[in-house]
C-alpha cells in the first residue's frame, strides 16, 4: 500500500504547515513534534507507513521516527544519556527482560494514567507499575511464539506443546537458542507441570530443566538466526519448532507449507511496551501518543498492517473473526516469567547453556 | 647520534598513541569490567571481584575453553597442510602466473566469516547442497543436510584460512635459496626427502608463524561455530558473543574475553619458546 502523495496534497501540506509556522509561537511548534523509537526493520517502516501519519492527523503532532536496537543495548543507550540529562526518544518500545532491568533502576518516567484514558481498554499486564504504583510502562503490541511445522513433512499438525518431547522427532527439530528468548522453560512448566507458578523457586526451576533436557536429542537447530530456521522449516529440512505466529503467516500465505498452530497449552506471548526515558520533555505528547496507540482503532490498524495481535480487549476492536485469528487465539496465552531471568540470570544461563550442548 | 636517537623516538610518537589508544585503553576497560563488581541495580561497577573468573572454573567453560584450543590447533594443521604444498608449487611457476594466483588469493580475503558462513550453509543444506551431486551420481539415495555438524564447521573455517596460510607462508617460501635443493639432489635424495629434510626445516619459521596466526585467527571465529555447528561446537568467541549481546552480562564477557586472551597468549608463548630453542 504506497503513500502516494498528489501534487494538490503536496501544495496543501506544504501551505498549512506555513501557515501553521507563521502563526504558532516557537515554543509550541517545537513541542509539536515527537521522537519515537521502534525496532528498526519492518517494524519501524511498518509503523512511519500506517501508525505515523494516522496519529499526526488526529493530533497534528509530528513524529520523528528512530530505530532502537531490541535487547538491552537500548537500555544502556537510554542510561547513558540520562547522565547527560537527556533523552534519545521521547517515547520507545522496549520488550521483557530490558523492561524490567530499567524499571529496577528507575530510568523510566512515571506517567499519568488520567490523561491515558484508553488505558481501560487493556488488561492490568500491559500497565508496568513501580511498586508505589506509578505507571511506567504501556503496552504496545503482542506477538505469539506458537508451535510451526511444515505441513508436507507433517501432515497432521500436533496440537500439543508435548510434541517436542515426541520421540518420533528426533534431530526434527528447530528451537530458539537462548533460554530467554525462547521461552521453553515457561512452555515445559506449562505443559507438564500445570503452569509456570513452579518456576518461582530455584528448585522448581530445576525440575522445568530436567524435564526440558529430555528434549534436547530431538533439536536439530537451536537458533538464534530466525532467518535461518524459517528457510529450513518452509523447506522441510527442519519440519517442526516453535516460530513466531506473524511471520509463519506471512510465509503461509505466500504458498509455503507452513502451519502455525496455537497449542492446547497456550502459545506464548510476547509484547513491547512503550517507555519514557527519564528526560524526556514533551509529556503531553507523549502521553497523547501512547494514549493514540491504545485505542481500539490504532490497536486494530497495527493488527492488520504490521501483524501484532491487539493488547487491547479484542471485542473493542473491528477486527472480523478470520483477521483476529490471524494474529492471535482465543486460548489463554503463556505469558514469560521475565522475573526469573532477573533473579538467576547467570544460573539459568549457565544450566541452558550445558543442557543444549548435551 | 644522540639526535638521530630522539628524532626516533619522536617518529614512534604518532604510531604509539594510536597503538595506545585502539588498543591498550580498550583491554584496559576490558580487564578492569571483568573485575568489576556488581551494583544492587544490576549494572556493574569498578572495583575488584574475582566472581566473573570464578563462574568461569567450572568443567563446562573449561571444556569450551580446551574445545576451542583443539579445534583452532586442527584447523591451523589442516590449513596450513593445504597450503603449503600449494604455495610451494606456486614459487616454481613463472612470476606472471605467481602474480595472477597471489592476487586471486588476496580477493578471497575480502570475502567476511559471515558471507562465507552462509555459503556454507547452502552448500551443505538438503535442498541445494551437494549431497544432490551425490544423488545424482547415485552414491546416495536421498539427499540430507551435512549441516550443522562439526565436519561444516571445520570445512568452513579451513576454507577461511587456507588464503591466510598461503600468504603467510608465500615469502618464505618464494626466498628459499634453490641452490639447497640443488645440493640435496645432486647428493642423492629423492625428491620426497629433500621436500621432508630440507625445505621444510629450512621454512619453519615461516611454519610456526603460519600456524600461530591461523591459530589465533580462528580463536576469533564467531560466525561459522555459530552458523554451522550444533550448541557442541560452539566455540568460547560465541560464548562471549551470548554474554555480551544477549545476556547483556559485560562483566562476564569480559572475563571469558580475558581468558581467551591469555589461552591465545600462552599459545603463542609456548610456540616461540618452543621453536626458539630448537632453532
Amino acid at each position: 500500500m504506497p503513500t502516494t502523495l498528489s501534487r494538490r496534497r503536496f501544495l496543501g501540506t506544504a501551505a498549512a504547515t506555513g501557515a501553521a509556522a507563521l502563526a504558532a509561537p516557537a515554543i509550541v511548534q517545537a513541542a509539536q513534534s515527537l521522537k519515537v523509537g521502534t525496532y528498526g526493520g519492518f517494524f519501524e517502516d511498518s509503523f512511519k507507513q500506517f501508525i505515523f501519519p494516522e496519529f499526526t492527523k488526529a493530533t497534528g503532532i509530528e513524529v520523528n521516527s528512530v530505530a532502537v536496537p531490541t535487547g538491552e543495548t537500548w537500555l544502556v543507550q537510554i542510561k547513558n544519556a540520562a547522565r547527560a540529562k537527556t533523552a534519545p526518544a521521547d517515547v520507545s518500545l522496549m520488550a521483557g527482560i530490558p523492561r524490567s532491568h530499567g524499571a529496577d533502576q528507575k530510568v523510566f518516567k512515571a506517567l499519568d494514567d488520567s490523561k491515558i484514558p484508553n488505558l481501560s481498554n487493556m488488561p492490568d499486564r500491559f500497565k508496568d507499575r513501580y511498586d508505589d504504583g506509578t505507571l511506567y510502562g504501556v503496552g504496545a503490541v503482542s506477538w505469539y511464539i506458537t508451535l510451526c511445522t511444515n505441513s508436507d513433512e507433517i501432515p497432521d499438525a500436533p496440537d500439543s506443546w508435548a510434541a517436542l518431547w515426541d520421540e518420533t522427532y528426533k534431530d526434527q527439530i528447530g528451537l530458539l537458542g537462548l533460554a530467554s528468548n525462547s521461552h521453553m522453560l515457561e512452555v515445559t512448566a506449562a505443559t507438564f507441570f500445570g503452569g509456570t507458578d513452579i518456576l518461582d523457586t530455584k528448585d522448581g526451576i530445576q525440575q522445568v530443566f530436567d524435564k526440558l533436557s529430555e528434549l534436547v536429542p530431538n533439536v536439530r537447530l537451536w537458533y538464534k538466526d530466525e532467518g535461518a530456521f524459517q528457510q529450513a522449516l518452509q523447506d522441510g529440512e527442519i519440519p517442526m519448532g516453535q516460530y513466531y505466529h506473524d511471520v509463519a503467516g506471512l510465509a503461509a500465505a505466500e504458498g509455503f507449507p507452513v502451519v502455525s498452530t496455537f497449542p492446547k497449552e497456550g502459545a506464548v506471548v510476547d509484547s513491547g511496551y512503550w517507555i519514557v526515558p527519564e528526560h524526556a520533555q514533551p509529556v503531553d505528547e507523549i502521553h497523547e501518543f501512547i494514549n493514540f496507540i491504545s485505542a481500539a482503532e490504532t490497536q486494530a490498524l497495527l493488527s492488520r498492517n504490521v501483524g501484532t495481535a491487539p493488547v487491547v480487549d479484542p471485542a473493542l476492536t473491528d477486527l472480523t473473526e478470520e483477521e483476529l485469528a490471524a494474529v492471535s487465539s482465543p486460548k489463554a496465552p503463556i505469558v514469560p516469567r521475565y522475573d526469573i531471568y532477573k533473579d538467576h540470570a547467570d544460573w539459568i544461563s549457565d544450566t541452558w547453556n550445558q543442557m543444549i550442548a548435551g | 647520534m644522540q639526535k638521530s636517537a630522539l628524532s626516533r623516538y619522536i617518529g614512534l610518537i604518532p604510531s604509539s598513541v594510536m597503538i595506545g589508544a585502539f588498543f591498550v585503553i580498550p583491554f584496559v576497560l576490558i580487564l578492569l569490567t571483568s573485575v568489576s563488581t556488581p551494583t544492587d541495580d544490576g549494572g556493574y561497577a569498578t572495583g575488584f571481584d574475582l566472581q566473573h573468573f570464578e563462574r568461569f572454573l567450572t568443567w563446562f567453560y573449561i571444556e569450551r575453553a580446551l574445545f576451542s584450543a583443539g579445534l583452532c590447533a586442527l584447523i591451523a594443521v589442516l590449513s596450513l597442510l593445504i597450503a603449503y604444498p600449494f604455495t610451494y608449487f606456486l614459487t616454481t611457476f613463472p612470476p606472471r602466473t605467481q602474480t595472477f594466483w597471489l592476487i586471486y588469493i588476496l580477493a578471497q580475503l575480502s570475502l567476511s566469516e559471515v558471507l562465507i558462513a552462509f555459503s556454507w550453509q547452502i552448500l551443505l543444506s538438503r535442498t541445494a547442497g551437494v549431497a544432490n551431486i551425490l544423488v545424482w551420481f547415485g552414491v546416495i539415495e536421498k539427499s540430507f543436510a551435512m549441516t550443522p555438524s562439526a565436519g561444516a564447521v571445520v570445512a568452513a573455517l579451513v576454507y577461511l584460512t587456507v588464503p591466510f596460510s598461503v600468504l603467510l607462508l608465500f615469502p618464505a617460501l618464494s626466498r628459499l635459496d634453490k641452490s639447497l635443493i640443488e645440493a640435496s639432489r645432486t647428493l642423492g635424495a629423492s625428491p620426497l626427502r629433500t621436500f621432508f629434510t630440507v625445505i621444510i626445516p629450512v621454512t619453519r619459521p615461516a611454519i610456526i608463524s603460519g600456524g600461530v596466526t591461523v591459530f589465533v585467527l580462528t580463536l576469533g571465529a564467531i560466525i561459522v561455530p555459530q552458523v554451522l555447528g550444533k550448541p557442541e561446537h560452539w566455540t568460547l568467541s560465541v560464548l562471549i558473543t551470548d554474554q555480551a549481546i544477549f545476556n547483556f552480562n559485560m562483566p562476564f564477557a569480559s572475563a571469558l574475553a580475558v581468558v581467551l586472551l591469555v589461552l591465545s597468549a600462552t599459545v603463542i608463548w609456548l610456540v616461540t619458546k618452543f621453536s626458539g630453542k630448537k632453532a
